[in-house]
């Protein structure tokens, strides 16, 4: 009995490569059957389909805003003042908590300064996901103590640039991909 | 009265029966020939009330998800018809919402009552951590429950609650959008949930029989916190905790019958009346009554990652209390220290569920960050320590001694042990 035990224990036999063998299959054969039950809880291609938007900004003068819906959140389309973009200018790139861009429109490394959150060439026209980087609530324009968004969850409060300035939310509101396709429509996505 | 600890099938189809599949003999040894300690009091009720609950959330359900439409145009307006226009409705969907109240109530007087009596020591660690598993799927079951009349509130507690898993480093964004089944909460976030509301009941169920399984491996604690030593210290579970189990449950349903018949809304929130907009946020959102001491807890982080860890935390501790309990005494009736750091605890639990319906700000911000730390501090310093610092009273010798000391005198009790 020793001989025998001894021997198997020193060199792996066709059996131990049988088993590992069959081992592996069936664990990559479960894997490969439980990534259908996982991956159809992922958006559907017709979710996915509504994913650009274009919209009208003709009627938006300055000092208004327009709250559209994107991939079912809020987007705040807002026509600054030259009063709220020369406060969000004011405002130096040491007092912010995140000092990212948050834009997807340029590079990531890009810092948060107002000229960074804006429109490219139009300063006054902010766009911006108006969903809460907290938790997801959607916060009430113009109020808080930056003249900005703040949130009533929570109590974030964002800045006239949606930029994050007191509060739990980890980020500055997401800008997300859009561009002027005329001087009165934005296309979001 | 034992003469009949083991069942004898009397009928013919009984014998054949238990020779195939002995299952009313282990309905007979669990529940109504099993020793139960001769000295329960009422808070041993709340077992019971629990199953029955169960059965009540599980029936009035499977009714309600006969006439719910999961569909994010139709829930609101399926619910509200059902409430009017079906027979009963009203009664049937204030009997489930409440219901669901009730459960709370009753599983955490549950979970007070056994870390008073220091129910979760050895050798009852298994059936503790049985507990909070259940504890857990509750809150997963409630939470997902409550968005399905899709009002303001059911949107927002999602997009609020989902939202927690965007704290997770890297993957944080991609589990959520998994989670929703698009951008944002939505008609597939409702329908899954409508399907995992339906699914969790049932895995409690399983998780409750394997908590029974363990309580009747070990046996049940009681307020001695001291072993079951001899057939004295115990009386056959039918007739004595069944009738007590019973008493228990009508008085608990006379509570809810006041809730559900006069109070139908107490405690729920008005801005579930309006249908979900997502849009607009409500002005102050705060969860239903029996999360709140956990959302203080999540509230009172000023990090978004620790916020959250910290409310998983907050219910994952519990899990360990066995070990990190250093107390050779069970019962707090014999920890003169333990006895007013439990009630301590008690009320830091209920300060943060007020603090968890107020605005975190000034005041209510620092309160609830002090109770936090406090809550955190009660499992992982005061626990361990006072179990070692702490001089109990002198445990008495047996089950059946402190009862008749405490009933007739010693004398009885010294003739009954001899008896035994």
């Amino acid at each position: 009995m020793a001989p025998s035990d001894t021997a198997e224990r020193q060199e792996p036999t066709r059996r131990d490569f049988l088993y590992v063998a069959t081992g592996a299959v069936g664990a990559v054969g479960v894997a490969l059957t439980a990534w259908p039950f996982i991956d159809q809880m992922n958006p559907s291609a017709a979710a996915l389909a509504l994913a650009s938007i274009e919209v009208d900004v003709t009627s938006v003068e300055p000092g208004m805003s327009l709250t559209v819906k994107w991939r079912g959140k809020p987007v705040f389309i807002r026509n600054r003042t030259d009063e709220e973009v020369a406060a969000a200018k004011a405002v130096p790139l040491s007092e912010l908590p995140d000092r990212s861009a948050r834009n997807d429109n340029i590079s990531d490394g890009a810092t948060a300064e107002d000229l960074n959150r804006a429109a490219e060439g139009r300063e006054n026209w902010l766009v911006m996901i108006g969903v809460c980087t907290h938790l997801g609530c959607v916060p009430l324009g113009q109020s808080g103590e930056f003249g900005g968004w703040f949130c009533p969850c929570h109590g974030s409060s964002y800045d006239t640039a949606g930029r994050i300035r007191i509060g739990p939310a980890p980020e500055n509101l997401r800008v997300p991909k859009f561009e002027f396709t005329s001087d009165t429509t934005i296309r979001i996505g | 009265m034992s003469a009949d600890t083991i069942y004898q099938p009397k009928s013919g189809f009984g014998k054949w029966l238990e020779a195939r599949l002995p299952v009313i003999g282990l309905m007979h040894s669990s529940f109504i020939a099993y020793p139960t300690p001769r000295n329960l009091n009422y808070l041993w009720t709340f077992g019971a009330i629990l199953t029955f609950m169960m059965a009540v959330q599980i029936v009035t359900g499977i009714v309600l998800a006969m006439h719910f439409i999961p569909d994010a145009t139709m829930a609101f307006v399926s619910v509200e018809q059902f409430m009017r226009d079906v027979n009963f409705g009203w009664l049937l969907r204030y009997l489930h919402s409440n219901g669901a109240s009730m459960f709370f109530v009753a599983v955490y007087i549950h979970m007070f009552r056994s870390m008073y009596y220091g129910s979760y020591q050895e050798p009852r660690e298994v059936l503790w951590i049985l507990g909070v598993i259940i504890f857990l799927l509750m809150i997963a079951t409630a939470f997902l429950g409550y968005v399905l009349p899709w009002g303001q509130m059911s949107f927002w507690a999602a997009t609020v609650i989902t939202n927690l898993f965007t704290a997770i480093p890297l993957v944080g964004e991609a589990v959520t959008t998994w989670l929703w089944g698009g951008f944002a909460v939505g008609n597939p976030t409702l329908v899954r949930f409508y399907s995992l509301h339906y699914l969790l009941p049932f895995m409690i169920v399983g998780v409750i029989a394997l908590h029974v399984w363990a309580l009747h491996v070990v046996g049940q604690n009681n307020p001695l916190g001291i072993d079951v030593k001899s057939k004295q210290d115990t009386v056959p579970f039918t007739p004595h905790a069944t009738i007590k189990d019973v008493f228990g449950t009508v008085v608990f349903l006379i509570l809810m019958a006041w809730l559900v018949f006069y109070l139908p809304n107490f405690l729920s929130h008005p801005d579930n009346s309006i249908p979900a907009n997502p849009l607009q946020t409500p002005a102050h959102i705060v969860p239903e009554w029996y999360f709140l001491p956990f959302y203080a807890i999540l509230r009172a982080i000023p990090n978004k990652l620790l916020g959250v860890i910290a409310l998983f935390g907050s219910i994952g501790v519990l899990a360990f209390l066995p070990w990190l309990d250093t107390s050779r005494v069970r019962s707090a009736r014999f920890r003169p220290l333990y006895f007013w750091f439990f009630w301590i605890f008690v009320a830091v639990t209920i300060g943060l569920g007020y603090l968890g319906a107020q605005t975190p700000v000034g005041g209510f911000l620092i309160a609830a960050r002090l109770l936090t730390a406090y809550y955190f501090a009660h499992f992982l310093i005061i626990m361990p320590i006072i179990g070692l610092v702490e001089q109990p009273r002198p445990v008495p010798v047996s089950i059946t001694e402190a009862v008749l000391a405490e009933n007739g005198g010693a004398s009885e009790a010294a003739s009954a042990e001899a008896g035994g």
